[in-house]
């Protein structure tokens, strides 16, 4: 057997009274991809970053090539090969594609290094996504979450004379559409038969399944289950993670809502789009086919411009939490309250009580893993940070709720509490205007919009809403 | 490849044009400043102001703000008059002291995590009280070879002109085009990311103020230059002057995005909004008041603009 690229041994982190590793062995052997699956709060990421050499656990220790390294950080990780693809967008927004790519590659400097650079990048670019049709001379704040995320990934596949040895992928696909997935996933395949490691974190669980070799499940902050792919079904996958998930149980009953009153519309190119009291109606498609500009424009229609509303019209969820969702020196229990403080204000002053007891709701609601609401915002997995972001705007009295792909990177029972919230406002009246990049949630609305092309291409209801439909829908201008 | 030419060039297109349309108004008020003479007039006082400006604009590549520009350059500029001409050496090793000060500042900064808005206020006093014990009342002479460099009449265009680009060239390069440039504006943009990359961001943080302190050194000798002698508080206005030249070149507060030619032609607007106004016989009362409608009016088109490419963008 040849000996691990890392070798985690006993790893034991934890920040204040949270545990966030408890004595984790993991080895990586080279030319094997490893799928870390685990619920919010597992320590996948906290594994990663004593991977990665972003952090230093209190005890246990980390081994390469079998010898025991007493100071590993990241220059160390990076000089063995280790790279690693971040669930948040990492790349410096106001810098080109090239200019991100010297900033990875330490050693690429010199005269001409842009030509370097560039070449290194295109390399990998052409590589993983064949025709991207990227330039690698734009900024990448000026690329699509998409595009950026594709850059990001044939940043850590590069080469630019520290061959990357191990990858690791947190959540790598979540801005990808299906073509896009698939193809950085054959990428995948391809360096792991050629000899290299993957680490692969995907909420995804097909994507795990038909990808890695070997399958390890996280379950606070240990190590609970490990088996080659094989043995895994997605089934298994989910019980071993310690979520219930009833899967096609969940299909909602079919209600009949075309009695109730309009709730918001917006008429525009092609079809209208019409959404009704109580009713849940999904924005489908691929993924930037404006979808997102669909729901900035009905929030803009229905939010006044200069002095707020007494009663609010809309609220808004947010997919890209750190770009426009949270507040990242305020605590939890300032990031839930701030859209209803008008609601818990006498006078303009707010009640400080009163907003402690909404919080204390909403944290009882929707499980919130933290001892103490008023903690750093920062202080939460990514996962539960979008939740007081859904108690955000569950929390105040507007009746129509706006959400933009807010599952990103959220792992499965986190999904199911928030599907059955979800449920439960729609029945009391609220009307919620889903984006949503994955099929399985889609298909819980009532009605979808699949958009293609900036504009709604078909609108499917009741049993029509399925896979196939939405994928011909979405589909269908290239077929003709 | 287009595209990234068009939103770079539209970011100097704004400060391009405003300074043309207020050089165009300035020649048409006065036929006479149109002349080698003219121009070295209207300018000389801005190639100071570029200099500090691309100091600030370092500084502001980081994400942090310097309230001391002005104090400092003061400071530069008292030291230029007195040790710098009467002992070279030590005036020499008093500039390069300030220097590895400013590079220091960037480290207590970015160690201690202090705002730099305060601590660049603290400094700004400490700078000040020094400039007044060198200078208690204006005086002081420029070094020879100082007042030469600056008075100096290279053919085709005045030492102005030919300052102002060879700053503007020498700071792209630096800023822009080096590898520690790209360090420096990753700082800014996001400096986790370049933490990860396993750079040092103290390190970055302090090339940054270090070479914010060596341009804002040539702004206070170049100053001196000028002005043949030096006062505590001769530059003072420079604070504001490059924090507002390097937002009209099309910079930005936070994130990383500077222009440093755009800072240079920022930096010139300045100035000459200044001339533009006395040939207009404004009076000094009103003219404040009339420069910072100038610039509104250069910001507000410059927000039209960056609508106007998003919507664009959009399509």
């Amino acid at each position: 057997m040849p000996k691990a690229i890392i070798e985690v041994a006993d790893a034991k982190v934890s920040f204040g009274a949270v545990k966030a590793l408890d004595g984790v062995t993991l080895a990586i052997a080279p030319g094997e991809c490893v799928g870390l699956v685990g619920h919010n709060g597992a320590g996948k990421s906290t594994i990663v970053s004593v991977i990665n050499g972003g952090l230093a656990p209190h005890q246990g220790s980390i081994a390469s090539d079998g010898e025991v390294l007493a100071r590993y950080g990241i220059n160390a990780a990076r000089s063995r090969g280790v790279r690693c693809v971040f669930q948040e967008l990492s790349l410096c927004p106001n810098l080109t594609v090239v200019e991100n790519t010297r900033i990875l590659h330490r050693h690429l400097g010199g005269l001409g290094w842009r030509r370097r650079a560039k070449q290194v990048i295109e390399q990998s670019l052409d590589a993983i996504f064949p025709g991207h049709d990227i330039n690698t001379d734009r900024t990448v704040g000026d690329l699509s979450i998409a595009e950026r995320q594709m850059v990001e990934i044939a940043m850590a596949f590069s080469d630019a004379g520290i061959a990357p040895r191990l990858i690791i992928l947190d959540e790598p696909t979540s801005s990808l559409d299906a073509s896009l997935a698939e193809q950085m996933l054959a990428h995948v395949r391809r360096f792991v038969a050629s000899g290299g490691s993957v680490i692969l974190i995907s909420h995804i669980l097909h994507e795990i399944l038909t990808t890695a070799s070997r399958i390890v499940v996280m379950k606070d902050g240990r190590i609970v289950a490990e088996r080659p792919a094989a043995a895994w079904t997605e089934h298994g996958l989910v019980e071993a993670m310690g979520s219930v998930v009833k899967g096609e149980a969940h299909r909602r009953a079919m209600r009949d809502l075309a009695d109730a009153p309009v709730a918001i519309e917006h008429v525009g190119r092609g079809t209208p789009f019409r959404a009704r009291r109580g009713e849940i109606v999904g924005l489908a498609g691929l993924a930037g086919h404006g979808q997102t500009e669909m729901l900035m424009r009905l929030h803009a229609a229905s939010s006044a411009d200069w002095l707020p509303r007494r009663d609010p019209a809309v609220t808004f969820v947010a997919g890209d939490r750190r770009l426009n969702g949270i507040f990242e020196l305020w605590s939890i229990l300032k990031n839930l309250s701030v859209a209803a403080l008008g609601d818990l204000a006498q006078h303009g002053v707010v009640k400080g009580d009163a907003e402690a007891e909404r919080a204390g709701e909403w944290k009882r609601r929707i499980e919130i893993r933290t001892p103490d609401m008023a903690s750093h915002i920062l202080s939460l997995s990514g996962g539960n940070q979008q939740k007081v972001l859904f108690a955000r705007a569950l929390s105040t009295r507007a009746p129509v709720v706006l959400m933009d792909d807010p599952m990103r990177g959220v792992d499965v029972g986190t999904k199911q509490e928030v599907y059955e919230i979800i449920r439960q406002e729609a029945a009391r009246g609220r009307t919620f205007v889903w984006y949503s990049t994955e099929m399985e949630e889609v298909c819980l609305c009532d009605r979808v919009y699949v958009f293609r092309e900036g504009a709604i291409a078909a609108e499917l209801q009741g049993d029509a809403v399925t896979e196939e439909n939405i994928l011909a829908a979405s589909f269908a201008g290239l077929a003709a | 490849m287009r595209r990234t030419l068009s939103a770079d060039a539209m970011r100097l297109a704004i400060p391009a044009l405003s300074l043309t349309i207020l050089l165009a108004a300035v020649f048409w008020l006065q036929p006479r400043a149109m002349s080698y003479v003219g121009l070295n007039l209207l300018f000389n006082l801005a190639v100071p102001i570029a200099l500090a400006t691309i100091a600030q604009m370092l500084i502001m590549s980081v994400n942090d703000l310097d309230l001391s520009m002005g104090t400092f350059v003061s400071f530069v500029a008292c030291v230029t008059a007195t040790f710098l001409r009467e002992a070279p050496l030590v005036g020499m090793l008093i500039l390069f002291g300030v220097v590895v000060v400013y590079a220091g500042l960037g480290v207590v900064i970015h160690l201690r995590n202090l705002p730099s808005i305060v601590v660049s206020l603290g400094m700004s006093f400490v700078w000040a009280g020094l400039a007044v014990l060198l200078l208690p009342a204006p005086g002081g002479q420029a070094p020879d070879w100082v007042r030469a460099l600056m008075t100096m009449k290279p053919p085709v265009a005045p030492m102005a002109i030919v300052a102002s680009i060879l700053i503007a060239i020498v700071a792209h390069f630096v800023v822009m085009r080096s590898s520690l440039g790209v360090l420096i504006r990753g700082v800014g943009g996001n400096q986790r990311s370049v933490e990860r990359a396993g750079w040092s961001v103290v390190g970055a943080r302090a090339a940054a103020y270090g070479l914010a302190g060596v341009f804002a050194v040539l702004a206070g000798v170049a100053l001196v230059g000028l002005t043949t002698s030096a006062d505590a508080n001769i530059a003072l206005r420079y604070t504001l002057l490059s924090i507002a030249g390097v937002i009209l070149g099309g910079g930005e507060f936070i994130g990383g995005r500077v222009s440093p030619i755009g800072a240079v032609i920022g930096a010139l607007t300045l100035t000459l909004a200044g001339s533009f106004l006395s040939f207009l016989r404004i009076s000094p009362d009103w003219q404040i008041g009339a420069q910072g409608a100038i610039l509104i009016i250069v910001l507000a088109l410059r927000l039209l603009l960056n609508r106007l490419e998003k919507r664009e963008k959009r399509r």
